[in-house]
């Protein structure tokens, strides 16, 4: 074969074949087949590459999963302890409003003195509306003192002792504290109810009493100190045949929502009980 | 004895401090729910269970301390408590709810008038419509609300404090 065909032969026809070959590519006449060896390789280089991807993740995700599920429960954690913490920086706040509320009050009411206390819980019984408070005897608490917040007139501390003390509120159904009508001053008696509701007893028919009218502490009696707020009348009752007015009185306490109070320290209750002439024999 | 002793104070006293600063502050109109109360009941209704009278006079003395209600109400009406228990314990043994919510029901009634009677003789006059509107029937039905899960911690606390013997 070498023979018939010399080299340089072999080489033409090359050449010829080879520039035969880019002219029918070049005209088109290879697409089916190069269409068809392409979809072949890409078919190929995609199982091949599935595959491998496959293995790794076969060999790496299990590794994955456990470290994120411990990053998971270290977030977990995490947003936990900052949701906590979010909750005590929230009552920080509430408490630190209070508490300047009440400095507030105190600095703009500097003739008396006062000691803050948190209130910690009430009366066991339904019929007594009392709290108790986490100052007593020794931080110079005595009963009688009366018990205000920055809102208003809360009541007077009941019972003492060296670390706590009770405090009977102005809501109590025992409750009766001397007040005047701050536009007319008009005086009258706040009394509570065993439903907390307040309300004004003893007004003269004379008197006028109108809805909205601001209703102070008048200090007769000696057990509080005059001029502390109380609250606003919200109704008025009067009826020709009876011998006094009455209204309902909307506190400006919340005495559901009491927490930090103030004892004024410096006022001492005057107790006329024995000035109150009793019958005879 | 000793063994109901050192369980009531701790029991007795972590009662009162849930209900003088959660429970008390829970109210329903004007009435709330006495715990020491359902817990004495509920002690006194399980037959293994000893010193309920200790426990009595123990919640007596707890609630009267801290009460503007005076002591003496507080001890008679828990002791009344816990002889309706033991009354009851060996007559409707078959039923432990039903005698519970006998007991909560007379006892609950037993310690709001007492209370109210107190109030009306030594302190203020109150309209009884309104006491029963306002404070009786919803302390009533607290009470009553509780009764089953008080019930349920007590016998808990009873298994592991006596617990059944076993017969070999």
């Amino acid at each position: 074969m070498k023979a018939s065909f010399p080299r340089s032969l072999q080489t033409v026809v090359i050449v010829l074949v080879s520039i035969g070959l880019v002219v029918l590519a070049l005209g088109g006449y290879f697409n089916p087949v190069t269409n068809w060896a392409s979809r072949l390789t890409v078919d190929v280089q995609t199982w091949v590459s599935s595959r491998y991807m496959a293995l790794v993740d076969f060999l790496t995700v299990p590794r994955d999963v456990a470290t994120l599920r411990q990053r998971n429960s270290e977030l977990e954690a995490e947003v936990a302890r900052l949701q906590t913490q979010v909750v005590e920086l929230q009552q920080q706040v509430t408490e630190t409003n209070i508490l300047s509320a009440l400095v507030d009050f105190a600095r703009a009411n500097p003739e008396y003195s006062y000691k803050a206390a948190a209130v910690i819980g009430r009366d066991p019984s339904p019929f007594l509306r009392y709290v108790i408070i986490n100052i007593g005897s020794n931080e110079g608490v005595l009963p009688g003192m009366p018990v205000v917040t920055d809102k208003g007139l809360v009541g007077r501390v009941d019972a003492v002792i060296a670390e706590a003390a009770r405090v009977e509120l102005i809501t109590d159904s025992a409750s009766a504290v001397n007040v005047r009508m701050q536009a007319s001053d008009t005086e009258a008696l706040l009394i509570g109810s065993i439903t907390g509701d307040l309300s004004l007893d003893m007004i003269p028919q004379d008197a006028t009493v109108t809805v909205g009218d601001v209703v102070l502490t008048s200090g007769l009696g000696g057990t509080y100190p005059p001029n502390l707020l109380v609250g606003q009348v919200v109704s008025v009752r009067k009826l020709n045949y009876e011998l006094f007015q009455q209204a309902s009185i909307q506190p400006n306490v919340d005495f559901n929502q009491l927490q930090f109070i103030l004892v004024i320290t410096n006022f001492n209750p005057v107790n006329i009980t024995p000035l109150i002439a009793t019958p005879g024999p | 004895m000793r063994r109901a002793i050192l369980v009531a104070i701790p029991v007795l006293g972590v009662a009162y401090l849930l209900q003088t600063a959660i429970i008390g502050r829970m109210m329903l109109l004007s009435g709330n729910a006495d715990l020491i109360l359902l817990i004495l009941a509920a002690w006194g209704l399980q037959e293994r269970s000893r010193g309920a009278w200790v426990w009595g006079i123990a919640a007596g003395l707890f609630a009267g301390l801290v009460s503007g209600i005076p002591w003496y109400i507080y001890l008679a009406g828990y002791l009344i408590v816990v002889g309706a228990a033991r009354l009851l314990v060996k007559r409707i043994w078959q039923a432990p709810l039903l005698a519970m919510f006998a007991v909560t029901l007379i006892g609950t009634l037993e310690m709001l008038i007492m209370m109210y009677v107190y109030r009306t003789l030594f302190q203020v006059s109150l309209p009884f419509s309104g006491v029963f509107s306002q404070i009786i029937l919803p302390s009533v039905l607290l009470n009553l609300l509780l009764a089953i899960p008080v019930h349920s911690l007590v016998r808990d606390l009873v298994d592991r404090v006596y617990p059944a013997e076993v017969m070999a």
